[in-house]
């Protein structure tokens, strides 16, 4: 099971080293810090937007999950400081995607 | 050591046209010899700088200009392939693995360096224009400066291009230009970005020695800095300031023996209108949030200190032309050899070129 097999089926899960229990991202197999193995964290993750913009009429923004950040759409006008959850999630034609809500 | 100094520079007009990357090299090559005294069997190490997937184009850049170097091979780095090159010439000479390098480089207008296709926590929006937009709120948000600031950027980098031959942009805009462009995202007009070009640039660099017997003005890369501070966008520290172009500068500028306010004349990496306040703040060459007055004060002035062949906003994109495309600027301004672009008295200039929402960067501080 990795990052990528659980984003695949929809599920977007944080990596961290099963050593020292820093968080790994962008996802790799080995944490960058010891080089230990990596393993997926459970949990309804809460993140924070840190920025935002627009392109064509869809919002997208810089969420951040502590130490995890990703670039993400979003379907309403988001704020800087809102809280949000990951909606939707996967990949297509080989990019990942994301989206908060 | 050695000092390491710029004895020939050679560059192309930069085009949109449909040209292999062989072809496109080998004219910055041709122009460099041309123009210059350098005998081409000095060069024994070539560099190519770019991010083309064409393979083995040193050796073929070495076998098509009749050159004959020990060391050939191409340095890839995605925008800041070029001054990556050229600090590798740097160290090849500063060793003793060679005494005179050719470092050029070409990139086509449909480069496929324009995107990172690694970096995934972009999610779906990995182009380019998503970071700048990121980049652009931030800045604009933390230092409460409006979007008619930033457009002088482009405004000042657009007339300054008029001037100079080899640029894409012969056309000067005003703020209501470029807030009238097409809106690309709500952050950033068609007018504040940089566009991708087909061009090519090149450096002969050489020893002290080498450089006094290939030419009568040798300019001296007397700083070098560089960081990378990750290779993922969403690693930055910052979004509203470019922490790898602030380490590079002071460490170049503390090699070269130098401050801030001793740079007479820059290029900096103006991917996007914002890029080039936060390198100008980041550098140290004016405080934070004082950028974008700064470029107003310059274009206000007619002071052309900052991206005076027109940056990569006027100039064109071509990404592994640029940073050496940079040098050969700031190497004719310290010659006073760039005609109606010069800028009176410069005896000390910087290059700031960077890659991926200025995730590494590169700082060389050059002089007479």
């Amino acid at each position: 099971m990795t990052f990528e097999s659980e984003l695949a089926e929809g599920r977007f899960r944080i990596p961290e080293c099963a050593s020292c229990k820093k968080t790994v991202w962008p996802p790799t197999p080995y944490c960058s810090r010891c080089l230990g193995p990596v393993r997926l964290s459970d949990g309804d993750h809460t993140g924070t937007i840190a920025e935002f913009s627009r392109k064509d009429g869809e919002y997208f923004c810089m969420v951040e999950f502590g130490d995890v950040r990703i670039l993400a759409g979003i379907r309403d006008a988001p704020k800087v400081g809102q809280k949000v959850g990951i909606c939707r999630c996967g990949i297509s034609n080989g990019d990942y995607f994301f989206e908060v809500q | 050591m050695t000092r390491v100094g710029i004895a020939a520079c050679g560059i192309i007009p930069f085009t949109r046209d449909d040209q292999s990357i062989e072809s496109v090299l080998l004219e910055s090559v041709v122009d460099l010899f041309e123009g210059s005294d350098a005998d081409r069997g000095s060069v024994d190490a070539v560099l190519v700088s770019t991010n083309s997937n064409s393979k083995y184009l040193a050796p073929i850049l070495s076998e098509t200009a009749g050159l004959g170097p020990n060391i050939a091979h191409t340095v890839e780095n995605l925008c800041n392939s070029g001054t990556n090159a050229m600090v590798s010439g740097y160290s090849y000479i500063a060793s003793g693995l060679a005494d005179v390098v050719l470092v050029s480089g070409a990139e086509r207008y449909d480069s496929p360096g324009q995107v990172l296709e690694w970096d995934r926590s972009r999610g779906g929006f990995k182009h380019p224009i998503f970071w700048a937009s990121i980049l652009a709120r931030s800045y604009k948000r933390r230092f409460s400066i409006s979007e008619e600031q930033l457009a002088m950027v482009p405004v000042k980098n657009h007339r300054h291009a008029r001037d100079n031959p080899n640029a894409m942009s012969k056309k000067a805009c005003t703020i209501q230009d470029v807030i009238e462009s097409k809106r690309v995202t709500d952050d950033i007009r068609l007018l504040e970005c940089s566009r991708p070009c087909t061009g090519s640039a090149s450096v002969l660099l050489a020893s002290e020695d080498a450089a006094k017997r290939l030419s009568k003005e040798p300019v001296w890369i007397a700083g070098i800095g560089q960081k990378t501070a990750s290779a993922g966008f969403t690693k930055s520290e910052s979004f509203s300031s470019l922490e790898s172009t602030r380490i590079a500068a002071d460490v170049a500028l503390r090699m070269a023996g130098h401050a801030p306010k001793d740079i007479d004349v820059a290029e900096v990496h103006d991917a996007f209108s914002v890029c080039e306040p936060m390198a100008l703040e980041s550098m140290g060459l004016c405080g934070p949030g004082g950028g974008a007055g700064m470029v107003r004060d310059m274009y206000d002035t007619e002071n052309r200190m900052i991206n005076p062949r027109g940056g990569l906003i006027g100039s064109g994109h071509p990404l592994g032309a640029t940073g050496i495309a940079q040098a050969v600027e700031i190497t004719q301004q310290l010659r006073a050899d760039a005609g109606s672009r010069q800028v009176g008295g410069a005896r000390t200039g910087l290059v700031h070129n960077m890659s991926a929402a200025g995730t590494s960067s590169t700082v060389l501080v050059l002089e007479r």
